[in-house]
């Protein structure tokens, strides 16, 4: 018998850890003597309150999206992935290779071909500590930590050595040629007297993001290799006996996790900045962790979780172009989460638990 | 001769740059070794460089400073015993929350003390940890090469240099000839034996977990206010996690650490140097130096170069009742 319904477990759980994180981080914001609630309403106002502002949200969901569900894939069968960063940043590797080596006719083909990239080599960025972990039985998380530096490293030997074209001092590639710039919401949804989205990168990925999800969800909960994912990462001696390879699941499910990260490149590469630059992916490999985690692994959560953190994101910048808050409070606000709903995960359901225990032996 | 004044030069760099990593490794190796993994190495350095600097800033006392720093970096050690042992939460996430944690509210409370843009005023004076000059260091750097090695290599560090240096056989002597020592490695191993002992588990953990938040504590305030003089954002730079990076190629040993970290130093002194480095016609770019200590631990761990097994309970919140 579970100790609490499940509905307390998906929604009431999260939903307390988000206000502790709330109410902690209202109470840095009078620490340094700033008002929360009209900090709370620059944040409104600059996140949704234009379809500006939701271009921006948007575009920040997209690659947390992306990132948390990498997270999310590798967490079913109990392996951390934290090196969505240095995938995602591989994954922009492999966009810009794939963007300015070829002439493309038309962005639709530019953007299979780019996606494919993009999770091709950040599969490959995470096939080398899977495999360590499966074979070698090297700590994951080390290694993806690794990796990570690693990726840094090699980017910007990339950047400043071999892709930056000549005569220019920005460690960047060229810019993409016209015919890959993938359609923004504002060419996309704009009509001729009505702009919408003006100047806002939200582009035709965030339709790409919302398709992951729903295909990560038919991975995990409608096929063989999802349900053998969730046996591994529940029991492992379990799944063993019942003929799960170990290796095999620690493998494919750090492959897809890799891919996933690696294809938020198609966002922020293609869609946003339309050539690579150093440090791209601005840290959304992490926030993928808060994401996963406070979504519950679930796609849908994913979603929601992620479309949270971009509302964040963005008004955090309004915030700190109105304010003398700098943007670094949604770093803050993004530990505090990662804080509640993972942590101390037990401080939060403990009582509870104990409270729903109560409740049915009353009724009884 | 000048390319021995140009080695001990890159030796001098090598001692300074080694000392923050050394004293994180060892923080992270009593940690470890008591069975609490601890990715937050790099937070806690972070939360104490900024509140030593920004207390040596406003009191110009540098000690005041480094006490500070320490307290907060104890602070967040409190924080990740709270959740990995009182409430057996998963150890990587929290030292991931801390990280975070600390990287944000550095800058947060920097911007809302000194309006610098995330950084505090530079140190001077009293609120900076001076070199020390041995005796006679002046005097005898004129011998040849033994001169220059005592003048440059062995004094003329600050403080903290030393501090760090004599942990080493300081935390040799804790871990295996002390009783305290003995008890905090079987901790890490094997948890329930040491609780049938009649030992209690949660303090041996919290006692290391808080031995892990000092030494942070120190590694940081050598950074902002020793190596350099004052906070900036970021200023670790990584370096918390390259101390993992050494205490996983030192397979949780304290002499093997020592050398783990000189060589990290030592390439960071390298790269800082001379960028570029031409052997005949081959040129290693200074990426590589940087994804260096990365790799090696990759290698390391990876089990192909002796393996490295790290302590059997590492990781897992201990549960009484079972």
């Amino acid at each position: 018998m579970d100790k609490m319904p499940k509905w307390a477990d998906v929604v009431l759980i999260p939903l307390i850890s988000l206000i502790l994180a709330t109410i902690l981080s209202a109470l840095v914001i009078l620490a340094i003597g700033e008002d929360p609630i009209e900090a709370v309403n620059l944040m409104v106002t600059g996140a949704l309150g234009s379809t500006y502002g939701w271009g921006y949200t948007l575009y920040y969901a997209t690659n947390f999206i992306f990132t948390g569900l990498a997270v999310a894939v590798a967490f079913h069968a109990r392996l951390f992935n934290i090196g969505g960063e240095g995938q995602a940043m591989l994954g922009g590797l492999g966009v810009a290779i794939v963007c300015l080596s070829v002439q493309w006719p038309h962005w639709t083909i530019a953007l299979l071909a780019a996606s494919a990239a993009a999770m091709v080599f950040g599969a490959a960025w995470a096939a080398i500590p899977a495999y360590l972990q499966a074979k070698r039985g090297s700590h994951i998380v080390i290694t993806t930590i690794m990796f990570n530096f690693i990726a840094a490293a090699l980017l910007n030997y990339m950047l400043v050595n071999i892709m930056r074209p000549q005569g220019s001092q920005d460690p960047a590639t060229a810019r993409f040629p016209e015919a890959v710039h993938l359609p923004t919401f504002q060419s996309m949804f704009s009509t001729a007297e009505n702009v919408m989205f003006r100047g806002a990168p939200a582009n035709v990925t965030f339709f790409i993001a919302l398709l992951a999800c729903v295909v990560v969800w038919a991975l995990i909960w409608r096929t063989r290799l999802g349900y053998e994912i969730r046996a591994y990462g529940k029991t492992e001696t379990g799944a063993v006996y019942a003929g799960i390879s170990p290796v095999r699941i620690t493998i494919i499910a750090m492959l897809i996790s890799g891919a996933l990260a690696g294809l938020m490149a198609i966002n922020n590469v293609m869609g946003e900045a339309e050539r690579l630059v150093l440090n791209s992916t601005e840290g959304a490999g992490f926030i993928g962790i808060a994401v996963a985690l406070m979504g519950r692994s679930h796609p849908f959560g994913v979603l929601l979780a992620a479309l949270l953190f971009g509302f964040l994101y963005q008004g955090g910048a309004e915030l700190a172009l109105w304010t003398s808050i700098p943007r670094e409070l949604i770093v803050v606000i993004q530990a505090l989460v990662i804080l509640f709903t993972g942590a101390l995960d037990n401080m939060v359901r403990m009582p509870l638990e104990k409270l729903f225990l109560g409740m049915r032996q009353g009724a009884k | 001769m000048e390319f021995f004044v140009t080695l001990v030069q890159v030796l001098d760099s090598t001692i300074r740059l080694a000392t923050p990593l050394l004293l994180a490794c060892l923080a992270g190796l009593y940690s470890e070794r008591a069975g609490i993994f601890d990715i937050g190495l790099e937070g806690k350095m972070l939360m104490a460089a900024f509140f030593s600097a920004g207390v040596a800033a406003v009191t110009g006392s540098v000690w005041l400073g480094l006490l500070a720093g320490i307290a907060a970096s104890l602070l967040l050690s409190g924080l990740h015993g709270l959740a990995s042992i009182t409430f057996r939460g998963n150890q990587l996430i929290s030292g991931v929350a801390i990280n975070f944690l600390a990287s944000g509210l550095t800058v947060l409370i920097a911007q809302s003390w000194f309006q610098q843009g995330g950084r505090t005023p530079s140190l001077f004076g009293e609120g900076r940890f001076e070199p020390i000059e041995f005796p006679f260091a002046e005097a005898l750097s004129g011998v040849p090469i033994l001169g220059p090695i005592y003048a440059e290599l062995i004094s003329g560090h600050s403080i903290l240099v030393y501090v760090a240096f004599l942990m080493v056989p300081a935390t040799w002597w804790i871990l295996y000839r002390t009783r305290f020592g003995l008890r905090l490695r079987a901790v890490g191993e094997n948890p329930a034996a040491v609780d049938t002992a009649g030992v209690s588990v949660v303090g041996l953990r919290f006692a290391a977990v808080a031995i892990c938040g000092i030494l942070c504590g120190i590694a940081g305030a050598y950074l902002a206010t020793a190596l350099q003089a004052g906070f900036v954002k970021e200023m670790t730079a990584g370096r918390g996690f390259i101390a993992l990076a050494a205490l996983i190629f030192a397979k949780w040993r304290p002499w093997h650490a020592m050398w783990a970290c000189l060589l990290f130093g030592l390439l960071q002194a390298i790269a800082l140097r001379f960028q570029n480095i031409d052997l005949g016609g081959v040129v290693i770019p200074v990426q590589v130096m940087d994804a260096l200590p990365y790799i090696l631990t990759v290698v390391i761990l990876a089990g192909f170069v002796g393996k490295a097994i790290p302590p059997r309970a590492g990781g897992e919140p201990y549960v009484k009742e079972r």
